[in-house]
């Protein structure tokens, strides 16, 4: 479905971030605790069971990450900086002086090395 | 997929609001001692009231897992004098506090926390929180001690500052407070501290709320209260769609525990100081450009095209060598390091920093802009040490930076990562990220004022404790909220151990009830709560900015007042959240109130409280080196006056140690 063919709706602007987390259905298994921990309710229980929760109030989140932390299934849930500030994030290869930033259409391959260890 | 407005669009319908709503229905909770606020203060006050063997309430506005401002995590902790490879004393430490803020920050309680901040490490270590390299990760880096296998941040000679792997800091204390049968009340709102009689001033036995899911009251009955909120983010400025927030504290943080404090008749200092809302959340996302500041202290930083930024020391000599960087130089015992809650550090004490006039070498062009961070020039110690070890465990940084960054691919042993691009005055402190041009320069935030205590760290009011960072006069950041957390719970317990049983006012809690709920009976063509939010920033941005006068405070009290009984009085809450969300607006309209009137007390200038008076312009007169403490009495402002060294005069001894030795309750 694409909006050429859905029906239109009166509705407010998408708000400002959109997201602020994202939720993959087919790895989330709507257990909740992430809408459990969120200490702003920026999200809610999804009516429909099983299904990821809802991003009510985006522009609450202070991005503290607890909500991915919290996850039982890694990817299930991605915790997205604004825009405004992901397209800051830039770096570039030392060697070869390639640029990159967060959020880029074709991503390098992930840097696997953990925090600790 | 995750959306509200995908939600909608697919079902063609609102989806209901999930939890059971039950406005009105009334809880009753007795405990010996009530903590209100869940973060890493308040739950450390309520583990050591618990371990006292005291029954513990905990109030807390979000989830007591995860919330607050130091619920995100801590990668260094500061003032741990007493830990066995430290060179500094407690008193050496808590004077370059006292010192550096010329008096104006509460010596008592910087001596308190510096008393025991190792202390408190210990314990969160037995809690389970990693406070050693047991690994070996870092074995042989210089700021690394081979026996206790401690870590240490800033000054690598002194060894009073120690990194810390606390990103689970908080789950940690959570689960304590837990296995200590400490009972938390998460989703609750407070809304007044009970007091006998409902009269100010009197003891406080307690507090209502309201919960922001169920829309339920709650009425706390304790023997003794500890408030252990944060400060005060929203107050000058309310913008979330662009600021997420603020930097460093959520939207809880809306100034709930002052303002309770306030109408109950606590007293406050210092609550006219206040800085440039340098980390309001206008910069960019915390730790995650290039900077050489904090968390990534010591990060070299070069130029466009690799040519490497100099270092200077507090007295602006060069450093010519990277160990430099990490070291006190000559004219310095120690060095005091960031993030402690002082707004100015005399030199011998200062870090060290990037070269101070960078602006101007860059408008010169010495350095093409832009600047990157080279990690790769560090020792692979000092690179993983920045990179993994700090950004991975300090607040924000874990899920929001390194796992974000390293999941897009960058890896700081091959790649340079940008600062931001900015007007050259940006590059003045080695903070680029939270660089201060980017904030309005009309927008403050309140900066060290906060509830004044005595050596047991209770407030003028029988039976309120007060432990926290951000709202307490001489606390300072994460570690520091720890530690008076812990010793305003060991005050609370001891009291409640011999206090009569609670009694609250029955007409106090009706009124309050009424008032809680006056938001619901509202047409619903009133205003929401963002835009009431709005307006309280704009008044206190306009006639509470740095510059005021006694006429512009007494317009922007009417102003505050106006509102309160005008767009806040006829506001509408649509569920229990918005509910919430409008309460935080009387407490900021309250704290407002608290700081205008403050404000208006000084009739002269401050450098170091950065308070101007256009009608008292001459700056730092004798006559006022005095704090004012500031209370209500039947609703009306009193105000007297104390010295700055109060905690080391009658009725308390002369010295820092036998004041503590005193009153710790060990």
């Amino acid at each position: 479905m694409t909006a050429m063919s859905d029906k239109a709706y009166m509705v407010p602007n998408p708000p400002t971030p959109n997201k602020a987390v994202e939720f993959n259905p087919e790895i989330c298994i709507g257990c909740n605790l992430c809408v459990d921990v969120c200490p702003t309710d920026v999200m809610m229980p999804n009516p429909e069971k099983k299904q990821p929760p809802i991003v009510v109030y985006p522009e609450e989140c202070w991005y503290c990450g607890g909500c991915v932390e919290e996850c039982p299934r890694p990817g299930a849930i991605t915790m997205l900086h604004p825009t405004q500030q992901r397209i800051s994030v830039n770096w570039k290869h030392k060697d070869t002086s390639e640029l990159f930033r967060l959020g880029m259409k074709n991503t390098p391959p992930p840097n696997t090395r953990l925090p600790v260890g | 997929m995750s959306t509200w407005h995908d939600y909608v669009q697919r079902n063609g319908a609102l989806p209901e609001w999930p939890y059971p709503v039950n406005y009105g229905k009334v809880n009753e909770v007795v405990s010996d001692v009530l903590v209100i606020g869940g973060g890493v203060a308040g739950l450390q006050a309520a583990i050591n009231a618990a371990r006292m063997g005291t029954k513990v309430a905990v109030l807390e506005r979000g989830h007591a897992k995860r919330s607050g401002s130091g619920g995100a995590g801590v990668d260094h902790w500061h003032g741990a004098v007493t830990n066995p490879c430290s060179k500094v004393t407690p008193e050496m430490y808590t004077q370059a506090c006292y010192d550096s803020m010329q008096g104006w920050t509460g010596g008592h309680v910087r001596y308190i926390i510096t008393k025991e901040s190792w202390d408190t490490l210990l314990d969160c270590e037995k809690m389970g929180v990693q406070i050693r390299d047991a690994k070996d990760e870092f074995k042989g880096a210089d700021f690394r001690d081979e026996k206790t296998k401690l870590m240490f941040a800033y000054d690598y000679k002194n060894r009073h500052i120690i990194r810390v792997w606390g990103y689970n800091i908080k789950v940690k204390l959570y689960e304590e407070a837990k296995r200590v049968g400490v009972n938390i009340y998460n989703r609750v709102m407070p809304t007044c501290l009970l007091t006998t009689g409902g009269k100010q001033g009197a003891k406080v036995v307690g507090a209502t709320a309201v919960n922001t899911r169920t829309g339920e009251f709650y009425v706390f009955r304790a023997k003794a209260t500890v408030i252990a909120t944060g400060g005060v983010g929203r107050l000058f400025d309310f913008a979330p769609e662009v600021t997420a927030s603020s930097s460093m504290g959520d939207l809880n943080a809306a100034g709930v525990g002052e303002a309770i404090g306030w109408n109950a008749g606590a007293e406050f200092v210092c609550m006219e100081k206040t800085s440039p809302g340098r980390l309001a959340g206008y910069a960019y996302a915390p730790y995650s450009m290039a900077n050489a500041h904090n968390t990534y202290h010591g990060t070299p930083i070069v130029d466009a095209n690799g040519k490497e930024v100099p270092w200077d020391d507090a007295f602006n000599r060069p450093i010519k060598k990277i160990q430099g960087r990490f070291l006190p130089s000559e004219g310095q015992d120690f060095i005091l390091g960031e993030g402690i809650g002082i707004s100015y550090y005399l030199e011998q004490y200062r870090n060290n920093g990037l070269i101070h006039d960078l602006p101007e070498r860059i408008r010169e062009g010495e350095f093409k802009l832009p600047l990157y961070a080279d990690l790769t020039r560090l020792p692979e110690v000092e690179r993983r040490s920045i990179f993994g070890m700090m950004v991975g465990n300090e607040g924000k940084t874990r899920i929001p930076i390194y796992d974000t960054m390293t999941k897009a691919g960058f890896d700081p042993d091959k790649d340079l990562f940008q600062a931001p691009v900015m007007p050259l005055e940006g590059y003045n402190h080695s903070n680029f990220w939270a660089a201060g041009i980017n904030t309005p320069p009309t927008i403050r935030s309140l900066a060290g004022g906060g509830f004044l205590v005595d050596w047991n760290q209770r407030t003028n009011l029988k039976g309120l404790y007060i432990g926290a960072g951000g709202n307490l006069f001489g606390g300072g950041c994460h570690g520091e909220s720890h530690t008076t957390g812990r010793y305003a719970g060991r005050h609370a317990a001891e009291y409640a151990k011999t206090a009569p049983e609670p009694v609250a006012d029955k007409q106090q809690v009706e009124a309050e009830k009424t008032r809680a709920y006056s938001a619901l009976k509202q047409g619903k063509e009133g205003n929401g709560w963002k835009e009431i939010n709005a307006a309280i920033a704009r008044i206190m941005r306009d006639y509470c900015g740095q510059y005021k006068n006694e006429q512009t405070l007494n317009l922007g009290l009417r102003l505050l007042n106006e509102l309160k009984t005008t767009e806040l009085a006829s506001a509408y809450a649509s569920n229990p959240h918005e509910l919430g969300r409008l309460l935080e607006c009387h407490s900021l309209i309250t704290v407002g109130e608290l700081v205008i009137k403050a404000s208006l007390e000084r009739k002269a200038s401050n450098s170091i409280l950065d308070f101007h008076r256009l009608d008292y312009p001459a700056m730092n007169p004798p006559e006022w080196n005095k704090l004012l403490p500031i209370r209500q009495e039947d609703n009306k402002v009193s105000v007297r006056e104390l010295p700055l060294d109060f905690h080391l005069k009658a009725p308390y001894a002369s010295s820092y140690e036998e004041n503590y030795q005193k009153h710790c309750v060990k």
